[in-house]
């Protein structure tokens, strides 16, 4: 028998999921993270799962984990030295980056800009220059070369990135500079722009580049020590690292190229998702993912993730495939303030962070949160506690509250509400940027909320949006594991071609195809999967000539042989139309080519709950007041855990479980359906 | 006759009470839906300038047509008392000349298109969006001619007119204007882009009317508008004095050898009025640089300044308006008369924010801000490519430095202006025939100060096509100042690098120059001042910035700062060095501007290499009084 393992991370806990390769069956364990050193958690959990199940960690052919460390690499600025070959006249192309200034007009004002990834005292020029054709203009001079890297000598740098102009059309100074600066400064890793992304636009390319290796050292540690624990008790277990694309990446990709990484978590989330909702038939979604500082959305259409060129973490943006997960800097840590001058109630975008926390955590914190808010209002009961979750304390969350009620002439509850109101306006306009903005109708999608504060707000959004049912998952934590499991092996492979379907040819393009699918294939025989495993799929991003947007079109690459470029431009007109409402008869222009290789899914079979009637009376546990709808209510507070599949949980009611809370308003229900989702809808419908 | 507005159904809104919070959730909701409106255009519109740069200013408008959302304020109330027709359902204006909209856009390369939003029969809201066309026709390639006497020269203008009328597009009037463009595919495709943005935001005002009601819609934009009103009254208290401060700066020249012209305000409050008054500015240029302000305008500008200034919270509207009265003198650089040719008035343009920080600054040192990138300098290139004789016209923004603030140093080589960013390099060598040999900023150009101004940014062209460039920049021959001590920043310089090895300084501003394949332009644009006392920036900072090279080991010495090359600090060394560079100096400059205009004239060609520019003389070939 064999098995495989999903592990997240978690701040508070690590949730792990092991499921039966060959009958799909599934066990899962959540233990207390152990964030001075995530792989002991690890390690106690896959002690817990295997021991609860009865298997054999050595059973444990592949481990797949989502994981944030190249994010909070970047975060906390804790990244590696990394030095910077440009070419000669662009030494800068980071500190000048493309001279945005945020903020709108006058923003300048208060603009403080952070400092390169790559120092500017640890960056050198080559003295080379390759033409945007590709053709050489001048030779790279290796001598002046060899003079520069030397300076760098006994600096310090613990990665080299080279960057050079137009690289990404003829990567041969890149390589010789590789080579000088092995020769140079032997010992120190050399990434090249032309490798990790051959794209067009050099700050774009050169920020992308120093990122990756600037998270690379951090990344490689974490991923070997976990690969060395792994190994102890099963030996020869294949570790896969979750891609912020959604795919997997082999513990090998994701050391070299950690910079595909950087969205690993939420990816997790929306993965997990993804196949939890496909269980219950729910294929076009809306995530909804509301943490403690920060909430991530994202749409899924029949069943796949929407997904974005670029990855933003912090200030810093790359060129790296992620799912489009938008992000908005408000969750339940959001401090609610009433500026003196115009006496407006603003939610963040500061944050009680996890210390001191929000006023109920009773840890010093003082500044009213959403989740005071949430306290206040009894959506967050005091009174009861399951297992693992937090203290709360109501008295501490009301004096923090009252100031906002004072500041705005209201009542406490009226100003707990109003926090909460705009907490949630807040989300509906992430929630809008996928959807509505995208030209998607967010009443053909299911929002689906997870995270530790997602099921409060989740029925208030469902309401906003007129997105029904609201899917409240099981366990926030087990579904970024099922997440992990259940994604495919994936490696892609692109190169910028620029040019007008006027310049260019159908055969031309299917040419270049055909090489970047033979580059991603490489990846995944590496990893032993038989090419019979593996789907190939083609993508394009085109745009037309003259624009600077740049649409991403899925196509088959047989179509191409068959009907021309065509097949491209078709798809790329009604998208076109589809989010601007408009078409142009202009020529339309190829900007990059992209192969994807995925290997084969995993079959894994859902956790199913207890059959019950529609009573949930079974799991009631007592009857508490909270403030909805302008007035006091009596909500019923259920415990999850022994709620059953067929139960009907009539609102007000809020259902309590070990990480998660969950609000149903009045005049809605939540189903529980076979897997222990609770589906929230309107009652009369 | 002012514009009669045309509603099958009128019946007046009533002003509702309204809770706070669903106050702040339309505030955020009309935000949105204005960011929205950028992100539509951003993606669809083709010019560089506006897709890449983001030369354009969306807006949405309360029923009245005050600013609820934007950036520049509301032209409305202007346009209204000049159009002599009607405002009706289904109508989209569109209009780029200056004197048609009392100055709602400055020059005719700005296309406005404005929306009046109608709910079931009733005017509800406006929306409005203008953009910077890269050509519209005229004597030069780019319609921005530094030479040009009158605005008949600048392009084609478009008086206030219907494109669409009951939503249908005036087909035959726009291929009428496109006609006299240059580069008609970018103009339709920026024009559908823009159309596409101003459709996004009134689906949006109508979705937001009817989820809260239309009369609790409209409550809530007149709310926002007072709420904005109260905020500005309390800042203005506390921030302008009752007696009167003045400032004055600078326009170099007027690309016809004459300059420096000067603009000068005064601002002074009464009660609860802030006055801002342009007597003793310039009469009118001959040349193109005259820039038509608006006077609601320039509220925005003073307001926006204030808010960001003193308390960023502050959400900006046109609320404050009544708070705020402007005079600008006619006949005057600021309010030219017609036909005076305009183009180039974003020099001018640019110098407004030099001068609100001067005049609000000066009573509140703390806030005051250095002299910065007040502009934004153009380069354009044009010509027939040999090979197939397709023509080929580039025109681009430049960026320099950020000045030093009370909040930090300032960046190097960005923008001042709103969301503007530059064109990645290697977009430009693939669609021109040009390559950049060099792209960074230039070392010591930004005024020392405990925050250091932003370096000036050099861009190296080098042309790879025969063909004629026209450059406009400015501070040339006056400094971005310096204040609380901080020193100016570097000037700017264009020298353009000949095949045979030979050199010539160019103008600031000039046209029609002619490349040959091989030649290398050095646009040189200007520092941005410092902020505070130099000899107190910490001596680390300072051998931090010279080790990344953007402070060289001679530049710390303005600092007061000895170190070596790599920015290894000599502690004692640099102390003995502050203390007598203290002593010698005396007490600090609230600004440092370099010199008087007449100092700098008369040091002008041996420092810049270029002569001094002549007095300017006004003509008035109009007959009354400048």
């Amino acid at each position: 028998m064999s098995f495989r393992l999903g592990v997240d991370v978690g701040g508070t806990f690590t949730d792990l999921l092991l499921v039966n390769e060959q009958s799909g069956e599934t066990y899962t364990a959540k233990v207390p993270s152990t964030p001075e050193d995530s792989s002991i958690g690890v390690s106690n959990g896959i002690d817990r799962v295997c021991g609860d199940a009865g298997v054999d960690p050595g059973d444990i052919t592949h481990v797949m984990h989502g994981t944030t460390v190249a994010t909070n690499t970047i975060l906390t600025g804790t990244g590696a030295n990394v030095g910077l070959v440009t070419t000669k006249g662009y030494r800068q192309v980071l500190q000048i980056a493309r001279s945005f200034v945020p903020g709108g007009l006058g923003g300048w004002v208060i603009y403080n800009k952070s400092l390169p990834l790559a120092p500017l005292a640890l960056t050198v020029e080559a003295d080379e220059r390759v033409g945007a054709d590709g053709a050489v203009v001048h030779e790279l001079n290796v001598a002046a070369l060899e003079a520069e890297l030397g300076k760098l000598a006994g600096r310090g740098v613990e990665a080299l990135t080279v960057s050079l102009i137009n690289s990404f059309a003829n990567p041969s100074h890149e390589q010789q500079v590789r080579e000088v600066a092995e020769r140079v400064l032997p010992g120190v890793p050399v990434s090249l722009s032309s490798e990790v992304v051959p794209e067009m636009q050099e700050y774009e390319r050169t920020i992308t580049t120093v990122a990756n290796s600037y998270v690379r050292p951090k990344v490689s540690t974490y991923v070997r020590n976990l690969q060395a624990q792994l190994d102890e008790t099963m030996s020869g277990v294949q570790l896969h690292v979750l891609r912020s694309d959604g795919g997997l990446a082999s513990a090998e990709a994701a050391e070299a190229y950690p910079v595909n990484l950087l969205m690993s978590g939420p990816a997790g989330g929306v993965s997990g998702a993804i196949w939890i909702a496909g269980q219950a038939d729910h294929n076009n979604l809306l995530t909804f993912d509301m943490g403690g500082t920060s909430t991530d959305v994202a749409l899924v259409q029949d069943g796949q993730a929407q997904l974005r060129r670029e990855t933003t973490v912090g200030d810093v943006t790359v060129r790296a495939s992620s799912v489009d997960v938008r992000t908005v800097g408000a969750g339940g840590g959001s401090i609610a303030h009433v500026p003196e001058l115009t006496g407006a109630l603003r939610v963040g975008p500061q944050s009680a962070g996890a210390d001191p926390g929000p006023a109920a955590y009773a840890r010093g914190g003082e500044e009213p949160t959403v989740t005071d808010a949430n306290v206040v209002l009894g959506y967050l009961p005091a009174e009861v506690r399951l297992g693992g979750d937090m203290k709360l304390d109501r008295g501490a969350a009301e004096a923090a509250v009252q100031k906002i009620a004072d500041a705005l002439g209201l009542s406490l509850m009226e100003a707990a509400s109003g926090i909460v109101s705009l907490v949630n306006e807040n989300m509906y306009g992430a929630l809008r940027l996928v959807s509505v903005e995208q030209g998607h109708d967010p009443r053909e999608f299911a929002l689906i909320a997870f995270g530790g504060a997602g099921p409060l707000h989740a029925n208030a959004l469902g309401k906003l949006m007129s997105s029904w049912p609201v899917i409240i998952p099981p366990g926030p934590g087990v579904l970024c594991a099922y997440g992990d499991a259940t994604t495919r092996v994936r490696n892609e492979a692109s190169r910028t071609f620029i040019r007008r379907f006027s310049r260019t040819n159908a055969e031309e393009a299917a040419e270049i195809f055909a090489d970047l699918a033979a580059q991603a294939s490489a990846a995944l025989d590496e990893e032993g999967i038989p090419r019979e495993d593996q789907t190939l799929s083609y993508q394009a991003d085109i745009r037309y000539h003259g624009q600077g947007l740049l649409l991403t079109v899925d196509f088959e690459v047989e179509d191409l042989s068959s009907k021309g470029l065509d097949v491209i431009g078709g798809r790329f007109d009604s998208m076109h139309e589809q989010l601007f409402t408009f078409a142009l008869p202009e020529d339309k222009e190829l900007v990059n080519l992209r192969a994807v290789a995925e290997g084969k899914p995993t079959v894994v079979r859902a956790l199913q709950v207890e059959d019950g009637d529609a009573s949930p009376a079974a799991a009631e546990m007592l009857a508490h007041e909270i403030y909805v709808g302008g007035g006091m209510q009596e909500a019923m507070l259920y415990d999850r855990s022994r709620l059953k599949a067929g139960n009907v949980i009539a609102g007000p009611a809020i259902v309590l479980e070990m990480d998660s809370t969950t609000l149903i308003l009045p005049d809605h229900e939540g189903k529980v359906d076979a897997y222990g989702n609770i589906l929230i809808t309107p009652s009369n419908s | 006759m002012p514009a009669q507005i045309v509603e099958s159904s009128p019946r007046p809104f009533n002003r509702v009470e309204l809770d706070p919070i669903t106050l702040d959730i339309i505030e955020n909701a009309m935000l949105n839906a204005r960011w929205e409106m950028d992100a539509v255009l951003f993606r669809t519109a083709m010019s560089p300038g506006i897709r890449e740069q983001h030369d354009e200013f969306p807006m949405i408008a309360n029923l009245e047509g005050k600013m609820v959302v934007g950036q520049f304020g509301s032209f409305i109330h202007g346009f209204k008392e000049a159009y002599d027709g009607t405002i009706e359902e289904g109508d989209m204006f569109l209009t780029t000349d200056p004197y048609a909209c009392n100055g709602a856009v400055s020059h005719a390369n700005d296309w406005l298109l404005l929306r009046p939003i109608f709910k079931d029969g009733r005017l509800i809201a406006y929306a409005s969006m203008f953009g910077h066309m890269t050509d519209i026709g005229g004597k030069v390639p780019g319609s921005l001619p530094t030479d040009a006497r009158q605005i008949f020269e600048e392009g084609i203008r478009v008086p206030p007119t219907k494109i669409y009328k009951d939503d249908e597009l005036q087909e035959d009037v726009l291929r009428l204007i496109l006609h006299n463009c240059r580069l008609p595919h970018w103009n339709r495709s920026d024009f559908n882009a823009i159309v596409a943005a101003i459709r996004t935001a009134e689906k949006r005002v109508l979705e937001m009317a009817e989820r809260f009601g239309d009369d609790v819609y409209y409550s809530a934009l007149e709310e926002l508008l007072d709420r904005n009103k109260r905020a500005m009254g309390t800042l203005i208290n506390m921030t302008v004095p009752e007696t009167k401060q003045y400032f004055e700066d600078y326009i170099c020249d007027d690309g016809l050898g004459m300059g420096p012209y000067r603009i000068k305000c005064a601002m002074w409050r009464e009660g609860e009025k802030v006055i801002f008054d342009f007597e003793g500015t310039d009469p009118q240029s001959i040349s193109s640089v005259n820039f038509y302000l608006n006077e609601e305008m320039f509220k925005m500008f003073a307001g926006v300044y204030m808010i960001m200034v003193f308390d960023p919270q502050i959400m900006f509207n046109d609320g404050f308006y009544d708070l705020m009265d402007v005079r600008i003198p006619e006949g005057t650089l600021l309010k030219p008369r017609f036909p005076a040719a305009l183009s180039c008035r974003t020099h001018a343009l640019g110098r407004i924010f030099d001068i609100l920080g001067g005049l609000l600054g000066q009573g509140n040192p703390d806030f005051l801000c250095a002299a910065g990138f007040s502009d934004s300098p153009h380069f354009m290139y044009s010509g027939y490519r040999r090979a197939d004789g397709e023509w080929y016209q580039l025109y681009q923004i430049g960026f320099g430095g950020i000045p030093g603030k009370p909040f930090g140093d300032g960046p190097d080589g960005h923008s001042l202006w709103p969301s503007f960013t530059n064109v990645p390099n290697e977009f430009l060598e693939s669609y021109f025939p040009l390559r950049i040999d060099v792209y960074e900023t230039l070392t010591d150009s930004g005024g020392p100060g405990l925050h250091r101004g932003g370096n000036a940014l050099r861009v190296g062209y080098r042309f790879l096509e025969p063909g004629e460039i026209s450059i406009h920049d400015d501070r040339w021959l006056t400094y971005p100042w310096g204040v609380n001590g901080g020193l100016p920043g570097q000037r700017s310089r264009k020298i353009l690098h000949r095949t045979d090895g030979s050199e010539e300084l160019l103008q600031s501003k000039c046209d029609r120059i002619r490349v040959e394949p091989g030649d290398l332009l050095y646009f040189d644009t200007w520092g941005g001042g410092g902020w505070g006392d130099p000899l107190k920036r910490p001596a680390e900072q300072v051998g931090f910035d010279v080790a990344a090279g953007l402070v060289s080991a001679d530049g710390a010495r303005r600092y007061g700062v000895v170190c070596d090359e790599d920015g290894e600090v000599d502690e004692s060394a640099t102390e003995k060095l502050r203390t007598d560079m203290a002593a010698e100096r005396g007490d600090t400059l609230l600004f440092d501007f370099g010199g008087t205009t007449d100092e700098l004239k008369a040091r002008c060609e041996e420092e810049t290499g270029l002569p001094a520019p002549a007095a300017p003389v006004f003509q008035n070939w109009f007959g009354s009084a400048a």
